[in-house]
């Protein structure tokens, strides 16, 4: 489904050049549940960002389906961002002034025109409000970020993440933020989604929860070392 | 959509925004209010000058006049065009009370008192013969005396008692008495060639007139200072009334749907006829100095000054909104900074940049749009009571706005005019959308890994 051939990055901090990736190469099939592990500094959101289209490498190829990233378009790169992939981040990243449903459904209602949200805002609601059912949110719809414990805002980042029906997940952290009980709740989740056959790669730095990926991919000093 | 959505929650939820918004109300109000007020005056003075002079003058600046009027009236009359004219007498002076040796300097105007009251409004600035315009010379107690209408505040200046008092507010008191004192007026009569008709005999045409009307036209300086006398006593007083008869000037009505600039241009277009059918008679050469003008023309050196006031207004309130622009800008600035999260959010979801850019922009007109609307429906309350609460400010405190003892202004104007309103909340848009222009495009262009980075949380 994704793949990388011989991805560099590196970043400038004040006068120093610092390499965060330095010549990744990494297939993920349909259907698996991949996680990359690394010390912190290692490289795995960075390169996280650049399978889901958030940043770009400095050099090397990111293929989607066997179409090249660095030949995207911006429309096109704003499409892929929005109906391919799905973001799940360590701190969640809800707007606060929206309501839970309202973050849910965002992704679909950026996609829309107001014609065309307009023509499918039933469906749209429908179905945020069937992932947030599935999520064990139905009670929460209407409450704001803010009145959610962690676990929940969570779980509206990862409803919000599979709205437009992606076909692959991203996590950066999923469960960084949470206590080991609300993050295994997550990774229950994230594990019923890869059963039904979401693609999911996520990155972490915490090896007991990499476990709980079907494959496990070792980062260090921007080089993948295990497989 | 999600942009109105988004928009409209940033709106109500961050109370900052509470400060743009009201910012741009202020500014809103102050704009409405004082360009209502001076545009008012600015058009009641424009008004007032129109109806002083009808629509077009055929005139000559010289004291000596111009001959051959009577076939120049007969024509102008005859014109399709033109609904009225009527011939008037222009000179100065010295006008002295009965009671007293001492006399001021003061303009005269001899005039038709029925064809210059249809040509201008002349008529309704009478206070006792508004109704009988016909018998606007003849004095009230006894109408065979001869009779001169008096600016409003001439009486004053020539220290009769009995002369209309202004009020506070900006009216007259009439005395219930009428006043049966005379003034005595005394011109020096010129030649067709300007020189004075009687110099070798040292004397002056003076000729004594009962007052019979007072004029109030609103304008100060015609109040202050022009004596209406009948036609034939200031053509002779004048000098005029040899066997070619003289007038200064023709004030010209035209009819309703004629428009000012063509009928000025068609009133030309006669007048260079009737100088070449007159070129050999005697005396043509008087023709020579007679011009045309738009009343606009002929009271330039008034309503430019008027008109100089208004700009400088609009510059300072121009100067307002841009001070409105860098308030707009800094708020958004705020909110900017404080929403880079979100942009890095959205962006992740796969929203343009030049989404982004709507979306503040959005949100910057709706901030425009709503303090507009709030300062102009304050500003509109605050006009129709504007004169109340100038009374009540000056029975409780004495304060007014203009001394209306001292300036020719009634109530003070408060007619809000739609394109005055209009250009206000335009204006006012445009203003927040320059203002967050510049942040909306560097939000545009934040880069989401660095906003999304836990280290920038």
């Amino acid at each position: 489904m994704i793949r990388t051939e011989e991805i560099y990055k590196s970043y400038r901090m004040g006068a120093t050049k610092v390499k965060v990736l330095e010549g990744v190469n990494l297939t993920v099939e349909k259907g698996e549940f991949v996680a990359i592990i690394g010390a912190s500094g290692s490289g795995k959101s960075t390169l996280l960002h650049i399978l889901g289209a958030l940043d770009r490498p400095d050099k090397g190829v990111v293929k989607f389906e066997g179409r090249d990233l660095n030949s995207f378009s911006a429309g096109e790169l704003n499409r892929f961002r929005n109906k391919m992939v799905g973001f799940v981040f360590q701190f969640y990243h809800l707007l606060d002034e929206l309501s839970v449903l309202e973050n849910v459904y965002l992704p679909t209602m950026a996609s829309k025109s107001v014609a065309g949200w307009l023509a499918c805002r039933k469906q749209a609601k429908e179905r945020a409000k069937e992932l947030l059912a599935q999520l064990g949110l139905d009670e929460r719809a209407d409450h704001k970020p803010y009145q959610l414990s962690g676990g929940e805002r969570q779980r509206v980042a990862v409803g919000r993440a599979l709205m437009n029906e992606p076909e692959l997940l991203l996590a950066d952290e999923p469960t960084g933020n949470l206590d080991s009980v609300t993050g295994n709740g997550i990774l229950d989740v994230l594990e019923k989604l890869n059963k039904a056959g979401q693609t999911i790669i996520m990155v972490t730095h915490n090896e007991g929860i990499a476990k709980r990926a079907g494959r496990i991919i070792k980062l260090i000093d921007g080089k993948i070392c295990r497989t | 959509m999600y942009k109105i959505l988004i928009a409209t929650r940033y709106l109500i939820r961050r109370h900052i925004t509470y400060f743009a918004v009201l910012a741009v109300a202020l500014c809103a109000f102050i704009v409405l209010v004082v360009m209502t007020v001076l545009t008012g005056l600015v058009s009641d003075f424009k008004l007032k000058n129109h109806l002083f002079t009808g629509d077009c003058v055929v005139g000559t600046k010289t004291l000596v006049g111009f001959t051959y009027y009577e076939d120049l009236n007969r024509i102008l009359e005859q014109a399709d065009f033109i609904e009225s004219a009527s011939a008037v007498i222009q000179s100065y002076a010295l006008v002295s009370p009965n009671w007293t040796e001492q006399g001021l300097g003061l303009e005269i105007m001899g005039i038709d008192p029925v064809r210059h009251s249809m040509a201008t409004g002349f008529g309704e600035t009478l206070y006792y013969h508004k109704n009988n315009v016909s018998e606007a010379f003849e004095p009230v107690f006894k109408p065979d005396l001869l009779g001169c209408v008096l600016g409003v505040e001439v009486g004053n200046r020539l220290g009769n008692s009995l002369a209309p008092q202004r009020d506070p507010r900006g009216g007259y008191f009439y005395n219930d008495r009428f006043d049966e004192s005379s003034v005595s007026v005394s011109c020096v009569p010129l030649t067709a060639r300007g020189a004075p008709a009687k110099a070798d005999l040292g004397l002056i045409n003076t000729l004594n007139f009962y007052y019979s009307d007072y004029s109030h036209s609103g304008l100060a300086r015609v109040d202050g200072s022009l004596v209406y006398t009948p036609f034939d006593q200031a053509q002779w007083l004048c000098g005029m009334d040899g066997p070619l008869k003289r007038a200064n000037a023709i004030h010209i009505k035209f009819k309703p749907d004629v428009n000012l600039q063509t009928g000025c241009k068609k009133v030309a277009l006669l007048l260079e006829k009737f100088k070449q059918e007159k070129a050999d008679e005697e005396q043509a050469y008087l023709l020579d100095t007679v011009t045309v003008q738009s009343w606009k023309e002929y009271r330039r050196a008034h309503i430019a000054a008027m008109e100089k006031e208004q700009t400088m207004m609009t510059v300072l309130f121009g100067l307002v909104g841009i001070t409105t622009v860098f308030i707009i800008l800094v708020v958004f600035y705020m909110i900017i900074s404080h929403k880079s999260k979100d942009i890095g959010i959205l962006k992740s979801i796969g929203v343009s940049n030049a989404d982004i850019i709507t979306l503040f922009l959005g949100f910057a007109s709706s901030v425009g749009l709503i303090g507009a609307a709030i300062g102009a429906f304050g500003g509109w309350l605050f006009l129709r009571k504007i004169n109340q609460i100038e009374q009540w400010l000056f029975e409780h405190f004495g304060f007014q706005l203009w001394d209306r003892t001292i300036y020719a202004i009634g109530d003070i104007p408060n007619q809000v005019r739609f394109t005055v309103l209009a250009v206000i909340i335009l204006s006012a848009i445009v203003a927040c959308l320059a203002g967050a222009f510049i942040p909306s495009r560097q939000a545009a262009r934040l880069n989401p890994v660095e906003t999304l980075q836990v280290s920038q949380l």
